[in-house]
């Protein structure tokens, strides 16, 4: 390499330090990684870089919302008037399952008071929509148009209509980054619905599966099983579907079966996503329940 | 004195300017923002592990013709930003860039005499080194390190090469007059 630098320093005569350059801003380079590897000294530099792309981002997200902006005033009468009426059958049917919801509720927090244990308030939820998604197959990252400014935190949960989405791992000013389940790093708390038996969901790289690596072969669960989060992990809020288990197989001479499931929500098709205030930040659930396996992995991502 | 000094400066930018042959920045950095938007734009999920790296062809090309305006110190920068467009650890790409780059000026002037098919194979060697630096660094910090596909982009790239030193060189021929 040393011959081929003289030469080029005797070529180039503007770059005459090219390699002393390239050191030093590899030096940084790798300061830099250091440094964000362990903490997050670097967020404030982060946020400025990222305000940078943002219109970036603004650009690329046009044709999409140019198309979506097309496709809905050019609908025809007859179509819109079919939605109309298949979305008023939906109003209705959700409103009817709402009263009863309502009722439930009402009567899980008379006896929740008489339990002295805290009382659930209904979490808010924000519409924010997607700008972009990660282009590294192996990172399912997702960038939100909310930040900061809308009030959006780090760890906060995103849910579609279906079920959990993900967290945000970054929250930027105008824009924020977050992280979906199905992204190999990503695990979450888990209870099965039916009977609250409680375990992990670990994301797989794909978007259709997760997997329950810490399932014993006697486990009580079932094809068929809705996951629901627990709550546990402190980052997502406790009760909302996560995925409904799609194969169970037991292999008796192995600790653990192999548990996957298929998420709720649709994760490579959702453009608007919710973003999740819960009203109090609640302790975990029951005090009981805080030394069990779940309870030891954090809602965050493992990764990181 | 002062008259002195703006004087030199002036000369300077004249002298700097000349060395790149007359070469106008609006082109270039067009090309750049363009392949940072292709870089960031979303794709269907087969697509994305054959997405080729934009960003370091065209910082590969310009750094190869215009050698002493556009180099390590813009790879660089391109690279903190792609860092956060894409939610890397800060530092990743522009450790990757800067070496490619740094490659890249160092044998520019034998690059430039290469014939097509020697320069593509030149380019996927760059690139694999680049994406070799990402799966090391994504190793060392123990983010989950994907398999083979993650070297769909260096094939793809290198394939793209030709046409899109095509594109380039009737820019270039515009950022020169």
């Amino acid at each position: 390499m040393a011959p081929a630098q003289a030469e080029s320093r005797h070529r180039s005569p503007n770059s005459p330090a090219l390699g002393l350059r390239f050191l030093l801003l590899a030096g940084l380079s790798i300061l830099f990684l250091v440094i964000d590897h362990r903490n997050n000294h670097l967020d404030a530099a982060r946020k400025a870089i990222g305000a940078t792309v943002y219109p970036l981002r603004v650009v690329v997200d046009a044709p999409v919302s140019l198309w979506r902006w097309v496709v809905d005033t050019t609908a025809s009468r007859n179509e819109l008037r079919l939605e109309n009426s298949r979305l008023n059958v939906e109003r209705l049917l959700t409103r009817a399952r709402l009263q009863r919801y309502a009722a439930l509720e009402a009567e899980n927090t008379r006896l929740r008071t008489m339990l002295e244990a805290t009382a659930r308030v209904r979490d808010r939820v924000r519409i924010a929509e997607i700008m972009s998604v990660s282009s590294n197959p192996f990172r399912h990252v997702l960038v939100v148009d909310k930040g900061t400014r809308d009030g959006v935190f780090d760890g906060q949960a995103l849910i579609d209509a279906h079920g959990v989405v993900g967290q945000i791992i970054e929250a930027g000013v105008l824009s924020s980054q977050g992280i979906l389940i199905s992204d190999p790093d990503h695990a979450l708390p888990v209870e099965v619905n039916r009977n609250g038996l409680r375990t992990i969901a670990v994301g797989t790289g794909e978007f259709d599966r997760l997997v329950l690596p810490f399932l014993p072969n006697n486990a009580d669960i079932r094809e068929g099983d809705l996951l629901v989060t627990s709550g546990l992990g402190g980052a997502f809020p406790a009760g909302y579907p996560v995925a409904i288990v799609n194969s169970v197989i037991r292999i008796p001479q192995e600790p653990f079966a192999a548990v996957s499931a298929q998420p709720s929500a649709a994760l490579n098709q959702v453009r608007e996503i919710m973003l999740i205030w819960s009203a109090i930040d609640e302790p975990p659930d029951e005090g009981a329940a805080a030394d069990t396996p779940a309870a030891v992995a954090s809602g965050k991502t493992t990764g990181e | 004195m002062l008259q002195r000094i703006l004087q030199r400066r002036l000369q300077a930018g004249k002298r700097r300017v000349s060395r790149d042959r007359y070469a106008r920045p609006q082109p270039v950095i067009i090309s750049m923002i363009v392949s940072l938007m292709l870089a960031i734009a979303p794709m269907p999920g087969w697509a994305e592990a054959f997405r080729p790296d934009w960003v370091t062809l065209t910082l590969i090309y310009w750094a190869m013709n215009l050698p002493r305006t556009y180099s390590i110190g813009w790879a660089w920068m391109i690279g903190l930003v792609l860092d956060v467009a894409q939610g890397t650890l800060l530092g990743q790409y522009a450790l990757a860039l800067s070496l490619v780059i740094y490659v890249t000026v160092t044998f520019h002037l034998q690059m430039r005499q290469f014939p097509t098919l020697q320069l593509s194979v030149t380019v996927f060697g760059l690139l694999a080194l680049y994406q070799f630096i990402l799966f090391w660094i994504n190793g060392v910090a123990g983010v989950n390190t994907p398999a083979v596909s993650y070297w769909g982009p260096v094939l793809t790239g290198s394939l793209i090469w030709p046409l899109m030193t095509m594109l380039y060189s009737g820019v270039r021929d515009r950022a020169r007059n």
